[in-house]
């Protein structure tokens, strides 16, 4: 049998049983949009998390103050002591391949202009700051570089902050309240949205100094070092630890690789999209198991038809074959269908939310498609192979 | 044409074997007209399948042409049954997604034959049987007796040397049946080995010899018995 004529026989069975047709390339849509449309999701959270890491710059070492440990108790009865600038300062002096170091420190206050008001996170740190996160003015200029004890009235507005306050106006070199302190203010940051707990577009940064004392605070939130290679993070990491150890006379800092954090998200969530797509292929094989429902209900009908090409001379092969192209063609469609529904789906999810960016990994789609294929082939042949074995004239001598 | 030499074919249901054919010895010559009549459960069927090469017998020797059938492979059997071998079925069999030349073209394709060459044909084919009016007509669209004439031209269309028809008048009413009767019977009148399987003692009586089956035995018709006159 030639194959165009194969491909054209397999046709016309498809056509010639609408229903069961329809009813199978469905079943087999739905399960690869789902396959398609979760592995999106999955990938897409893992996508933004590493990406809202990354966003940090590479080779970042994270002073957090605390230990984290899974006994209780501090030696030395548990003290904590806080991490200040004067840590920051000996950082800088100590640490042999720190290139770049800023301070966080974090409050909320009421930011004021005019007669509008709003309540926003107040970042203190320094000029580094920009360079460590990558931060892109819109406007202006960031913080100025200069002694970070130096404090300073400046402040950097995030681009909504700067838009709820100021509408449409322009806000540089105008001076806002926060708290009881005044404030010039010198750049808007480009729009950047959410990352990692901060909304980066509705916030305002401000000298780290001033920062500590608007609040009254001695400790800092967080330090962030910038290491000037991959090779010297683990040196630089035991440096930052035991000069930290010397200083405080008991380790109650946690110095974390940014990078460390990026990987254990980046298979944690791995993990979920494998679990997502495990989840979806429960769907297809439900619809494999509605393609097996379909040609067994037709199995009758399909009984006589398969007795008949036997009597016309074909051979048992060559029927499987027919059977075969028709069940691949069946499922086939129905991924390509499925396909195409589910990379719409996330094209909508997508366009509602465009942080979000939601692709499905090239290993599901593959899979998915592959699985499709197999569903049907299986599911599709199976009762074939059944009536093949039966008696033909018996077939033949019902209606 | 067709030898068979104590043939036996035996089913095994549960922990029985059942006799479906036991034991037939039959010799068809090229050109005959046989009718093959019995109760139902006599091995009719089961005979025809053997005859078809759809089946092979458990013992004895079944001889197509000169050939020993039980020699042959899978494919060669699905040969043979595709180049010389016709059926015909009392529910016609047509398939209702295609029309008339499609049902027609159906062995073609299997056996490989170019589009055009089967387009031709198919078309001969049912000039012969007198439906070309209804070319392009799926089955729906035609009368019972006009679908088992497709379907004689599509067991004819090979060129086969052996008809087998299974009650092919059974779903016909009187006129048609006759009809398709001398349809078949012109065929055979020019050389075509027919072979029908039927109830209906009025179209057995038309065959040149009854065979007449009983318990998977030939009890009329075979090499012991002489024919009926």
């Amino acid at each position: 049998m030639k194959a165009l004529d194969l491909i054209r026989f397999a046709i016309g069975a498809l056509v010639g049983h609408r229903l069961r047709t329809v009813l199978s390339v469905s079943g087999v849509a739905v399960g690869i949009a789902a396959v398609v449309a979760l592995t999106a999701l999955g990938e897409g959270a893992r996508l933004y998390v590493t990406g809202e890491f990354e966003a940090l710059g590479a080779n970042i070492l994270i002073v957090i103050p605390g230990r984290v440990e899974t006994t209780g108790a501090m030696p030395f009865g548990g003290v904590t002591h806080d991490l200040t600038l004067e840590d920051v300062r000996a950082m800088r002096a100590r640490v042999r391949h720190a290139l770049r170091i800023a301070p966080l420190a974090m409050g909320t206050e009421t930011v004021r202009y005019g007669g509008l008001s709003r309540s926003l996170p107040v970042i203190g740190t320094t000029s580094e700051f920009r360079e460590v996160r990558r931060v892109t003015m819109g406007a202006g200029r960031f913080l100025p570089e200069g002694d970070m004890d130096q404090g300073g009235s400046q402040v950097v507005l995030g681009i909504k902050a700067a838009e709820e306050l100021f509408g449409s106006a322009n806000p540089l070199g105008r001076i806002v309240r926060i708290g009881e302190w005044r404030f010039r203010v010198i750049g808007v940051m480009a729009p950047r949205g959410r990352g990692l707990g901060f909304d980066f577009d509705d916030l305002v940064i401000i000298p780290v100094r001033t920062n500590l004392a608007m609040f009254n605070k001695t400790t800092l939130f967080r330090v962030f070092v910038e290491i000037d290679g991959a090779d010297a993070m683990r040196v630089s990491e035991r440096e930052l630890e035991e000069l930290m150890e010397a200083r405080h006379r008991v380790r109650d800092v946690t110095v974390i690789a940014q990078d460390s954090v990026v990987e254990s998200f980046s298979s944690i969530l791995g993990a979920m999209t494998l679990a997502l797509a495990g989840i979806a292929s429960v769907s297809l094989a439900v619809a494999g198991i509605g393609i097996m429902n379909v040609m067994l209900v037709s199995v009758s009908e399909r009984r006589t038809e398969i007795g008949l090409l036997r009597a016309l001379g074909a051979g048992k092969g060559q029927i499987l074959t027919v059977f075969l192209t028709e069940a691949i063609m069946l499922s086939g469609f129905g991924g390509l269908l499925g396909l195409v529904m589910g990379l719409g789906a996330v094209a909508v999810f997508v366009e509602i939310y465009p942080a979000f960016p939601a692709t499905p990994p090239l290993w599901a789609i593959a899979t998915a498609i592959a699985m499709s294929l197999g569903v049907g082939a299986v599911f599709g042949v199976w009762p074939a192979r059944d009536a093949i074995r039966l008696d033909p004239i018996q077939a033949l001598a019902r209606r | 044409m067709i030898e068979l030499r104590s043939l036996c074919r035996t089913y095994r249901m549960g922990s029985e074997d059942v006799h479906a054919l036991a034991n037939v010895t039959l010799s068809i010559k090229k050109g005959e007209h046989i009718a093959v009549v019995g109760p139902s459960g006599s091995g009719k069927s089961t005979l025809l399948n053997i005859l078809g090469c759809l089946d092979r017998p458990t013992s004895g020797s079944y001889r197509f042409s000169g050939q020993e059938v039980a020699e042959l492979g899978e494919v060669e059997l699905s040969g043979l049954r595709q180049r010389w071998i016709g059926f015909v079925f009392q529910f016609f069999h047509l398939l209702p997604r295609l029309d008339a030349v499609g049902n027609v073209e159906v062995p073609m394709l299997f056996a490989g034959v170019e589009r055009e060459e089967r387009r031709r044909r198919a078309r001969w084919a049912l000039e012969a049987v007198g439906l070309e009016h209804r070319l392009r007509h799926k089955p729906e669209e035609l009368s019972g007796g006009e679908r088992q004439r497709v379907a004689i031209a599509r067991s004819v269309v090979m060129g086969p040397r052996l008809l087998l028809a299974d009650e092919p008048t059974g779903n016909l009413d009187r006129h048609s049946a006759e009809e398709i009767m001398d349809l078949i019977e012109r065929m055979n009148a020019e050389g075509l080995t027919l072979i029908v399987v039927t109830h209906d003692p009025a179209i057995a009586q038309r065959a040149g010899r009854i065979v007449r089956l009983e318990d998977g035995r030939v009890v009329e018709g075979g090499p012991d018995i002489p024919p009926q006159s």
